[in-house]
């Protein structure tokens, strides 16, 4: 399929978008969904289409010397700020580009699929808003893909304000809740103070570098090292100008890939529709900051102080995310946990490369970690997506999010029990479903780094094991389910359960993609075997978590009840996300508005103004004070006039004397 | 007579003839004021479309003057002073800005009440006086023009205005007033230095500026003087004050067109007098005024997070969109200052388009107190989701006109070769978080949550002059936001005479 129908991958969603939303209202609100289904499935092709010709295509110039060359498939100005300091909007299609199309519009393809069937009241009528809200999905997948096909950094940076508030939109798409307001807002907040790091991050790399371009950036190892060499050595507070543009652009990054510690928007972001928060939140969007960082890999190879903040941010984050979600009640915040974890791994595997020229030369070097980390983003998006959606069909089935309101639904809803095991597995990295592998790679990497950095990482991954199976047994067993609502809960209608059977498939084959051979970074096939020290080690590690969460949730006993009570401050402060938020809600409260906004706003009212408005009544009181003297009586005019030639003239008088 | 042959003299007589005919009407005759307005209106976006397609022609037959269609007609012999007309890029596109503004202004007060035959009168006299302050190439017309624009909005606030309206009027006006009394101190010093020894004074601007005869000792007083004359009515820090209360109290239409042409005229006036024919002080001084305009933009920005009252926050968010288009305008390279030019048009559209919603919520609740409100987007979608774009726009959300202004501004500013410069762009930059602060809290408030008042539940949605006035805002802010280099195109190449000067100045400074 020729490259080109790329450029109708990307338009679509954009014309649905524009389509739905100044139209939308005038159609019934079932053919609108309809109608954003079909406009998706054909994107979906295309894009399939397209990315399997880059992966599996021979045509000319596609591969040289066994190296798949990234393709320009168009590359217009858009706004030209110099000579060469030029804004593109183009296409290109390179390894990880051609991944992301695919990974993008399986997801949203199901989640438009899905959204048919969960966007809809009790008695399968639409809700009120379904054609804005399919509307806003496919301005979140017009922008996602051009945020993928990028040319340039700023590029990248425009996709990211746009996903940035489509994501805004659409966790605020319940406007009449409050909370989920608050959530929206918080949400755009936070990224967008990302985003301003992101931007200064990008006004220093084009200011030394002189372009935008990836192709003059990052086209390569030689390209990325004359783009730092041209800083000519420039150093700011000890560190070359260049490692500190990159550690800006890794916050933007961070941001939106909810690192620690700018995750807290993520949790709250759940109030959205889950459908979204399975599209947005779990898939697509929140790796786009991975995507950022792989982007640029070759200038963080080099600049190794930039990557050692990613990989220390990442290696905690995973930690300190799956430490939460170990002990949250609410289904969908503890997969929001997970989803903060998993993303910090694929951070972390980026990170652990190191350009140590041995291990550049040796495969399993730099190159191991970058493959592992798109892997995982790949296999991440499609058990993750499934898990949301299972998470979903519950929490329409039994109207909660928490999960005391669930406990024992494996009878009334197997279809979803089935799919969401085996999300479990997958994520766990039980073999053969999709997780293993990648995580497998991840661990490999991670301790070609450093025995630390692997042995770390690992726990993790039992941690992983054992609060995803902690969730799934407190869902789907526990003890016998109370029915709360007048249906008794079960499994949902085709729209919404087909997407989980599809992506259940998915995340069972997925793991045996050969990853290997199409997401390197350079193009080139990777060589890698399965390390079975490694993989055995971590299937074990990952079997311990899963007894343990059957040891403590299968059914009903007070073990879990025990423990927390004799853990209980560390338990509390994981249950309240170790009080980041109170954090932030003080600095912005109290620091911000209290200490910033208040005073100046003060201070522009009585100051500034109090002076304008006191030269104003002193000029008053000036003309006031004289204004007696124009009576307007002759008398007292002539009487004035008077002493006045009298002083004169005694005046005179006294000086002639003298 | 040949002035008649040029295009731009029309500028002029459009209005003009928009207020014979309204003089003709009387005030219960409301569709016949409404005809001529409309009119008058629609055949200014007409005049200022064709000026843009002659003005390209023109270029792309190859005519590089750096002031096309000038024409020049004397008024007053012995001061030599002239009617001279002349364009650039700039003032293209600064008067197809006014030309939507006051098109979009004339449907925004479609029920003007009481006098509507009055308030477009005084209204077109203001649109007078900025088409001219525009077209003019000449100190004295400019000066004029500018006069007349700043006079009718006494009336016009004080008349049809809301609120302590006396108090706001009179407070803009002195205050404008004040900076015209700066203005003209520098006008004339111009004046007398304007041509070498012997030769005619000239109140020309492209002559005063290749003659470059004011002396350096003078330039130091006549650039301040200019630049906060001009400055006060751009709402620089510290002499922005009348902002909040003027826009407050000011009629909508007014207010669309007060933050969204007549505050251009400021930082027009800026460039094209300040810096253009004082370039040796403005190098020295400028760093004075970056840092006014730099404590402007995040000031600005920081009031209005806690206002109350949707007109102070848009006024407070108009001194820190302002702010950028002088600090911008300060930084003397191409990018920026064509930055600033395209913050000056995204700035007036979108603050028209804002105080355009504002106006008709207000027509509707007759609160502008966000606290009072909520819920509004299920009442008024329409106007709700103009609110949106309008914030989102505000924001600098990509697509729309203010993402490209301000990143041509951070760009062109990060430019600069000197660190100073750029750390106060960094400390710039931070206004994109607190705008989205300020501006988020106000759509969460106002539009979105639950309904405040019952009361607010049997309003209706805009009507279809509303809904005219704001697509019309709305389209353009999105053209200019998506199709951005035609107008980068148009706005860069009229920089190259300012900012060569000021090199060659800065050049023989290092000497």
């Amino acid at each position: 399929m020729p490259f080109e129908y790329t450029i109708a991958v990307v338009a679509i969603p954009l014309f649905m978008f524009l389509f739905l939303g100044l139209g939308g209202t005038q159609m019934g609100r079932k053919i609108t969904g309809v109608l954003g289904v079909i406009g998706m499935l054909v994107t979906t092709v295309l894009a399939y289409g397209v990315a399997l010709t880059y992966f599996f295509g021979t045509g000319q110039g596609q591969v040289v010397d066994g190296v798949r060359q990234a393709i320009t498939v168009m590359n217009p100005d858009w706004l030209s700020f110099s000579e060469n300091l030029v804004v593109r909007m183009g296409i290109m299609l390179d390894p990880i580009a051609a991944m992301m199309l695919i990974v993008i519009t399986t997801v949203s393809l199901m989640v438009h699929l899905y959204s048919l069937g969960y966007m809809c009241d009790h008695h399968g009528h639409p809700e009120k808003g379904f054609q804005r809200y399919y509307a806003f999905l496919a301005l979140f997948t017009f922008s996602m893909l051009g945020l993928v096909v990028a040319t340039n950094i700023f590029q990248i940076f425009i996709f990211f304000e746009m996903v940035g508030v489509s994501s805004y939109l659409l966790i605020g798409f319940y406007y009449s809740s409050p909370a989920a307001v608050h959530a929206s807002k918080k949400a755009f907040i936070v990224t967008r103070l990302a985003d301003l790091f992101f931007l200064i991050g990008i006004l220093v790399l084009s200011y030394y570098t002189g372009t935008f371009d990836f192709d003059k950036l990052v086209g390569n190892m030689a390209t990325a090292q004359s783009a730092v060499a041209s800083a000519g050595g420039a150093t700011f507070m000890g560190c070359s100008v260049i490692a500190w543009a990159l550690t800006f652009i890794f916050i933007g990054g961070a941001g939106k890939s909810a690192m620690y510690p700018l995750h807290i928007w993520l949790p709250d972001a759940m109030e959205g529709p889950t459908p979204v928060s399975a599209l947005i939140h779990a898939a697509t969007m929140v790796v786009a900051g991975v995507f950022l960082v792989a982007r640029l890999f070759p200038l963080y190879v080099i600049e190794q102080g930039a990557m050692d903040i990613i990989l220390v941010t990442g290696a905690f984050t995973a930690f300190y995310a799956a430490a939460i979600a170990c002990v949250q009640s609410d289904i969908k915040r503890a997969l929001a946990f997970s989803t903060i974890s998993q993303i910090a791994f694929m951070m972390t595997s980026l990170a652990v490369s190191s350009n140590h020229s041995e291990l550049i030369t040796i495969h399993g070097g730099q190159g191991l970690g970058y493959m592992a980390s798109m892997f995982h983003l790949f296999t991440h998006a499609m058990f993750k997506a499934l898990l949301f959606l299972c998470a979903g069909a519950i929490i329409h089935a039994v109207h909660s999010n928490e999960n005391s309101d669930m406990h024992g639904l494996h009878k009334f809803m197997p279809i979803t029990s089935i799919a969401f095991l085996i999300g479990c597995l997958a994520i766990a990295g039980i073999p053969p479903f999709a997780g293993f592998w990648s995580k497998d790679e991840i661990l490999v990497a991670a301790y070609e780094r450093g025995l630390g950095w692997g042995l770390w990482m690992s726990a993790v991954a039992g941690m992983t094991a054992f609060y995803m199976f902690r969730i799934y047994l407190l869902i789907f067993f526990w003890k016998k389910h109370k029915v709360h609502t007048e249906h008794e809960p079960a499994d949902q209608p085709w729209t919404m359960t087909l997407p989980l059977i599809i992506l259940a498939t998915i995340s069972i084959v997925a793991g045996f993609v050969p990853a290997a051979k199409m997401f390197t970074w350079d193009g080139a096939a990777l060589h890698t075997q399965l390390n079975w020290t490694v993989a055995g080690s971590s299937v074990l590690i990952a079997c311990v978590g899963i007894a343990l969460a059957f040891r403590l949730y299968y059914k009903e006993n007070d073990l879990p009840a025990r423990m927390k009570a004799s853990a209980h401050g560390l338990w509390t402060a994981a249950y309240h996300r170790f009080y980041m938020d109170e954090l932030y809600q003080f600095i912005t409260h109290k620091l911000v508005f209290g200490l910033l906004s208040v005073p100046i706003a003060w201070f522009d009212r009585h100051i500034i103004d109090g002076t304008m408005n006191l030269m104003a009544n002193v000029t008053n009181q000036c003309s006031f004070a004289i204004r007696r003297l124009q009576s307007g009586s002759i008398q007292a005019y002539v009487y004035i006039y008077l002493i006045g030639a009298l002083t004169v003239a005694v005046a005179t008088i006294v000086c002639v004397l003298i | 007579m040949m002035i008649f042959d040029n295009i731009l003299i029309y500028f002029v007589i459009v209005p003009v003839l928009t207020l014979a005919g309204l003089a003709l009407t009387n005030n219960k005759g409301i569709a016949a004021i409404r005809a001529v307005a409309v009119t008058g209106a629609t055949v200014l976006v007409a005049l200022a479309l064709y000026l843009v397609y002659l003005f390209l022609h023109l270029r792309g037959a190859g005519d590089t003057s750096e002031m096309l269609l000038q024409t020049s007609v004397t008024w007053y012999e012995p001061m030599n002073i002239k009617l001279a007309l002349g364009v650039d890029g700039v003032s293209v596109v600064m008067i197809l800005l006014s030309a939507f503004i006051v098109f979009a202004g004339v449907f925004a007060s479609w029920k003007m009440d009481p006098l509507p035959k009055q308030f477009f009168l005084w209204f077109f006299l203001l649109s007078t006086g900025v088409f001219g302050f525009f077209i003019s190439i000449d100190l004295f017309t400019m000066f004029m023009f500018y006069e007349v624009a700043l006079i009718p909005m006494y009336l016009l606030i004080g008349v049809w205005g809301s609120g302590n309206k006396n108090y706001s009027a009179m407070k803009l006006t002195l205050m404008l007033m004040g900076g015209s009394a700066f203005l003209m101190l520098g006008l004339i010093g111009i004046y007398f230095h304007s041509a070498p020894e012997g030769q005619p004074l000239t109140m020309n601007l492209l002559e005063i500026a290749h003659n470059d005869a004011i002396p350096h000792e003078w330039q130091y007083y006549l650039f301040p003087l200019t630049f906060v004359g001009f400055g006060v009515l751009g709402a620089m820090f510290p002499f922005h004050t009348w902002s909040p209360d003027g826009h407050a109290s000011a009629p909508t239409a007014v207010s669309m067109l007060h933050a969204g042409v007549l505050m251009k005229l400021g930082g027009y006036g800026c460039f094209r007098i300040a810096i253009y024919l004082m370039p040796f002080a403005a190098n020295e001084l400028a760093w004075i005024f970056l840092i006014l305009t730099g404590i402007s933009i995040v000031y600005g920005a920081l009031s209005a997070c806690v206002q109350t009252d949707l007109k102070y926050i848009n006024a407070y968010s108009s001194v820190s969109h302002c702010g950028m288009v002088l600090f911008a305008i300060l930084m003397f390279n191409t990018t920026a200052m064509t930055g600033a030019v395209l913050q000056m048009l995204s700035h007036g559209l979108m603050t028209a388009l804002f105080f355009a919603l504002i106006g008709m919520i207000y027509g509707r609740t007759h609160t502008r107190d966000i606290r009072k409100m909520g819920g509004m987007m299920h009442i008024m979608p329409y106007l709700g989701v103009g609110y949106v774009i309008a914030g989102l726009a505000s924001l600098g959300l990509p697509g729309l006109s203010g993402f490209v202004a301000e990143m041509t501004i951070f760009v062109g500013s990060y430019m600069h070769s000197d660190v100073f410069h750029r750390v106060l762009t960094i400390a710039a930059t931070t206004s994109i978080v607190v705008t989205a602060v300020y501006i988020l809290r106000v759509v969460g408030k106002l539009l979105f949550g639950e309904v405040q008042d019952e009361h607010h539940r049997s309003l209706t949605d805009a009507t279809w002059e509303e809904r005219l006035s704001t697509a019309t805002l709305i389209l353009s802010v999105v053209i200019i936001g998506c199709f951005p280099n035609f107008f980068v195109n148009i706005i860069a190449p009229s920089f190259e005479p300012v900012v060569s000067a000021l090199e060659s100045a800065s050049h023989m400074m290092g000497m």
